[in-house]
């Protein structure tokens, strides 16, 4: 059977679809603005991340692919994109400490940055083709091709649904989590219990880029699977409403996650089944969709549920 | 050496305002010594690509055209930073007004077409993008105010909704069937389009970009609305005591802001495009963010850091011909100063040559 005959059954399909591919970068870049903010620092900077991460992904695993094989050789990606990330955190975590030097502007300049390396490193990787991470193939039961490539799970969205539960059981019971919460709420206590408000932000930031690093490598290895200059849309921006609506939350950034990346699957699901005149503004919908939500949760009389107390002030 | 208690005073008060001054260059002459490690890493002479920048961006009478048909549209654009950053607001989103302007503009424009008279068909224009500009960054300033929205996040946001909805309408409801290149609107009547300063290839956004940065210039510094936006900014609890309509101020600054940004959509549109389409999103906003942060949100030095940096995008091109790197160079630079400038900021009052001593 083929598409066309699954008729508008094709919409949530392709949405489920969606969701599964699509979901992958905003988890990880969600789950590393979480660690960061929850450390009292924002980083905007992680669409920067991301660029470099797809970016070191999609190269180390086109380089290693004769030395390691097609299996082994995105996983090196992986790790190159990571730690890519947390080179790049590390440039924040320093510059956004400094006294008088404001957080939000530091992550607008590593944007730039970021994504201008990207580019300029990457500009050999656009034309060849690195190999891909291996999807389990959860629809192998079915005979429709529509709903098997639909179940296609790749292994780092899983990695991704397991880190979320495991970071939340780290703020809430591991004594490291409990350093991380005190410097975000009140730096004040923080350092009369001798904790180093620097080391723990850098490590929260260069731990977070990590992870939105990961992210990207989402993106250029698995989907869209490949290295364009356009191959990010914003996800590294969104992490940070994404966490807002998620209230600080690790799980909550999960399902926010499966959200968005829904959101994201409408203009192609729609597509799918021969409605093309509002494409543009389908693919418009998560930041339509994120400015929704904001304007719906914040307020100006009080700050928002479960925000780190120290989060956007001056120290 | 010892100086009289009187004039030790007044030398000491030569020095502050020159950390101000200092500072920045040195920013720049750091951010220009890590890019050319930078370029040597790449394989490329760092010497070289230094002169190619300089030849490509001020060498000459054609490159100086190039250098200022680039910054006009940054003055513009940083002025949507740089306005609301007065009362500390960070408004990123530059890139959205200039295009929400853009598609202003090209709507009026197309709608008066050749029944008016060409400054007229101009002046409408101009106004639509105004308009239009303002109000789209008026709304980011609205949530900030109303809801508490943080207004960095809403205005990137709106970036990406302005984008999609210029694409919506180019590939549909705007879309000029006979021009296949790429989805774009129909062409503006060339009437319509902008003149040229005399004897140059000058586009007269460029006077639109330095009347705007001066005007901009006297409302902050030199009237009760720019007072009471730079209290407002300084301390909002404070002005809020003092009964200084807050709100109101919030509102009227990104508007006048997100007007700039528009003006700089109309400008793109009228002299470069004279159509709409995807090429009005040209990074034109980003990098009127870098702008207004290297000048320190002072309307005045914008002119000058816009024309610097039109150079160094005028030399994007060159980069890539003559010394085989790519064109993403410039961004990795533009990047570099903007660290670097910012880290300056945070040795505002640690240097002690800039201090007032104690006079003994």
């Amino acid at each position: 059977m083929a598409t066309e005959a699954l008729g508008w059954w094709g919409v949530p399909l392709g949405i489920l679809a969606g969701t599964l591919r699509g979901s992958a970068p905003f988890l990880f870049v969600s789950l590393g603005e979480c660690l960061t903010e929850k450390s009292g620092k924002i980083n905007l900077g992680l669409e920067g991340t991301l660029l470099m991460g797809a970016m070191s992904a999609y190269g180390v695993a086109y380089l290693s692919q004769g030395a390691l094989g097609d299996f082994w050789a995105p996983w090196l990606g992986v790790l190159a994109a990571g730690l890519a990330g947390m080179s790049l955190g590390a440039i924040h975590g320093w510059l956004a400490q400094q006294p008088r030097v404001n957080d939000v502007a530091v992550g607008i300049a590593m944007i730039i940055f970021g994504s201008g390396l990207a580019f300029f490193l990457g500009k050999p990787f656009i034309q060849p083709q690195a190999p891909q991470l291996f999807p389990f193939q959860w629809g192998a039961w079915s005979s429709i091709p529509a709903v098997q490539s639909a179940l296609k799970v790749s292994p780092l969205f899983l990695i991704g649904v397991a880190i979320a539960p495991i970071m939340q059981w780290f703020f809430r019971s591991t004594r490291w989590g409990l350093y991380i919460r005190a410097v975000g709420d009140s730096p004040e206590a923080a350092r009369a219990m001798g904790i180093s408000i620097f080391k723990v932000r850098f490590l929260s930031i260069m731990a977070g880029s990590f992870l939105a690093g990961i992210g990207g490598a989402c993106l250029s290895l698995y989907f869209p699977g490949v290295w364009t200059e356009r191959i990010s849309s914003g996800q590294g921006l969104m992490a940070v409403a994404l966490v807002i609506f998620a209230r600080w939350n690790p799980l909550q950034c999960l399902w926010a996650s499966l959200l968005f990346g829904g959101a994201q699957a409408l203009g192609p699901a729609f597509q799918s089944v021969g409605i093309n005149a509002y494409y543009y503004l389908f693919n418009a919908a998560p930041y339509i969709l994120t400015l929704l939500i904001m304007i719906i949760t914040c307020s100006p009389k009080r700050t928002l549920v479960g925000a780190p107390g120290a989060l956007g002030k001056e120290d | 050496m010892t100086i009289a208690p009187a004039s030790a005073a007044k030398f000491y008060q030569w020095r502050r305002p020159l950390e101000a001054v200092f500072l920045p260059v040195a920013a720049l002459l750091v951010a220009l010594v890590i890019f050319g490690v930078f370029c040597t890493l790449a394989g490329a002479n760092p010497l070289g690509v230094y002169a190619s920048i300089y030849k490509a961006a001020f060498g000459s009478w054609s490159a100086w055209q190039n250098t200022l048909i680039r910054a006009s549209p940054l003055m513009l654009t940083a002025l949507c930073t740089a306005l609301p950053a007065r009362l500390g607001l960070v408004i990123i989103g530059n890139e959205g007004a200039l295009v929400i302007g853009g598609l202003a503009a090209t709507i009026a424009g197309l709608t008066v077409g050749a029944s008016v008279p060409p400054v007229l068909g101009q002046f409408t224009m101009a106004i639509a993008a105004i308009i239009a500009g303002g109000l789209w960054i008026m709304l980011a300033g609205a949530l900030r105010h109303y809801r508490g929205v943080n207004e960095t996040i809403s205005s990137l946001l709106l970036n990406y909704i302005a984008i999609a909805l210029i694409n919506h309408l180019v590939e549909g409801p705007m879309r000029d069937a006979e021009f296949v290149t790429k989805p774009s609107s129909a062409e503006l009547n060339e009437a319509l389009w902008m003149g040229t300063l005399p004897g140059s290839r000058i586009h007269y956004g460029l006077v639109y970009g330095l009347i705007a940065c001066v005007i901009a210039y006297v409302l902050i510094q030199r009237t009760t609305f720019g007072f009471a936006a730079r209290t407002a900014g300084g301390n909002i609890r404070a002005a809020r005591v003092a009964g200084l309509p807050v709100g109101k101020l919030t509102l009227a600054i990104c508007f006048l802001g997100g007007s700039c940004a528009g003006l700089a959509g109309m400008v793109e549109v009228a002299a470069v495009q004279k159509r709409i389409n995807e090429s009005l999103v040209s990074n034109y906003g980003y990098a009127g963010i870098l702008v207004a942060f290297v000048s320190r949100h002072n309307p005045l030095a914008t002119i000058l850091v816009a024309v610097l940096l039109g150079g160094i995008l005028a030399s994007g091109g060159i980069l890539q011909r003559s010394h085989d790197l790519p064109d993403a160079t410039v961004l990795v630079f533009q990047g570099i100063v903007f660290l670097c400038v910012l880290f300056s900021d945070s040795l505002y009052g640690r240097l002690p040559w800039f201090q007032e001593k104690p006079v003994a």
